[in-house]
């Protein structure tokens, strides 16, 4: 399973997953794709790391503690951006009557908090992910 | 004698179920009650309210925002889960066993 024709391919591919998991979860109000799917291509970059170099070196890159922390944080987040909307003086998540400006459609930035909410929840899809099969790898492993 | 009930009872509920799709409108038909002031203010507001020009972000994070929150929360719980059946208690040294 681990040999060096994987290992090159791996280390040459993995990059351009990563590229585009984080192109699909920033340009998730853009184009077909969002949190959900550009979590999970993130996250399964991230667990073919550690099924093809081991789980030792994935676990020196990224530890699981930081995993669950950036987990807990993308859940917090999304919270934490529907209390701008109450801040504002209107209703929990609110996004254009909060005043919140919504920039020029097409363009990066535009959707307002819709950008920032999808960043958090991508991080956290891709933290789950990882997360769960961290705990299955190791459960077998011992 | 219970496999010739449990048959009859099957029947009856498959009659009552198929009943019940031939009183559903048609497939795509302009007079259905999917077809409402619903989806069309979601198709002509949708860029103008959001700012986003994918249709599907916008009514999942911006419309529909509650729903994608607790649907988080329902990975949170999963992993939770996961945790509670695999990972081993510490004991009162703080170290694994």
């Amino acid at each position: 399973m681990r040999d060096f024709v994987l290992k090159r391919v791996v280390a040459l591919v993995l990059p351009f997953v990563t590229m585009l998991g984080l192109y699909v979860i920033f340009h998730g109000h853009l184009s077909p794709g969002g949190s959900f799917s550009g979590g999970i291509i993130t996250g399964l970059s991230m667990i073919a790391f550690s099924l093809v170099f081991g789980l030792d070196r994935s676990q020196e890159k990224i530890s699981e503690r930081m995993m669950t922390l950036i987990e807990s944080f993308g859940a917090l987040w999304y919270g934490a951006m529907g209390l701008v909307g109450i801040l504002r003086g209107t209703s929990f998540l609110m996004n254009k009557g909060a005043g919140i400006p919504l920039g020029e459609p097409g363009k990066l930035y535009s959707g307002g908090l819709i950008l920032l909410i999808t960043l958090g929840v991508g991080l956290k899809v891709a933290s789950t992910m990882v997360t769960l099969f961290v705990s299955l790898m190791e459960e077998e492993e011992e | 004698m219970s496999n010739k009930i449990a048959i009859i009872l099957l029947v009856c509920i498959g009659l009552v179920l198929l009943l019940a799709i031939s009183e559903l409108p048609l497939y795509g038909a302009p007079d259905n009650s999917a077809q409402n002031y619903v989806s069309e203010r979601y198709i002509e507001g949708a860029v103008s309210d959001t700012g986003a020009l994918n249709m599907v972000s916008a009514i999942v994070i911006d419309y529909r925002a509650y729903d994608t929150l607790i649907e988080t929360t329902v990975l949170f719980t999963a992993v939770i889960a996961v945790f509670m059946v695999l990972k081993k208690a510490p004991d009162r040294k703080g170290e694994p066993k």
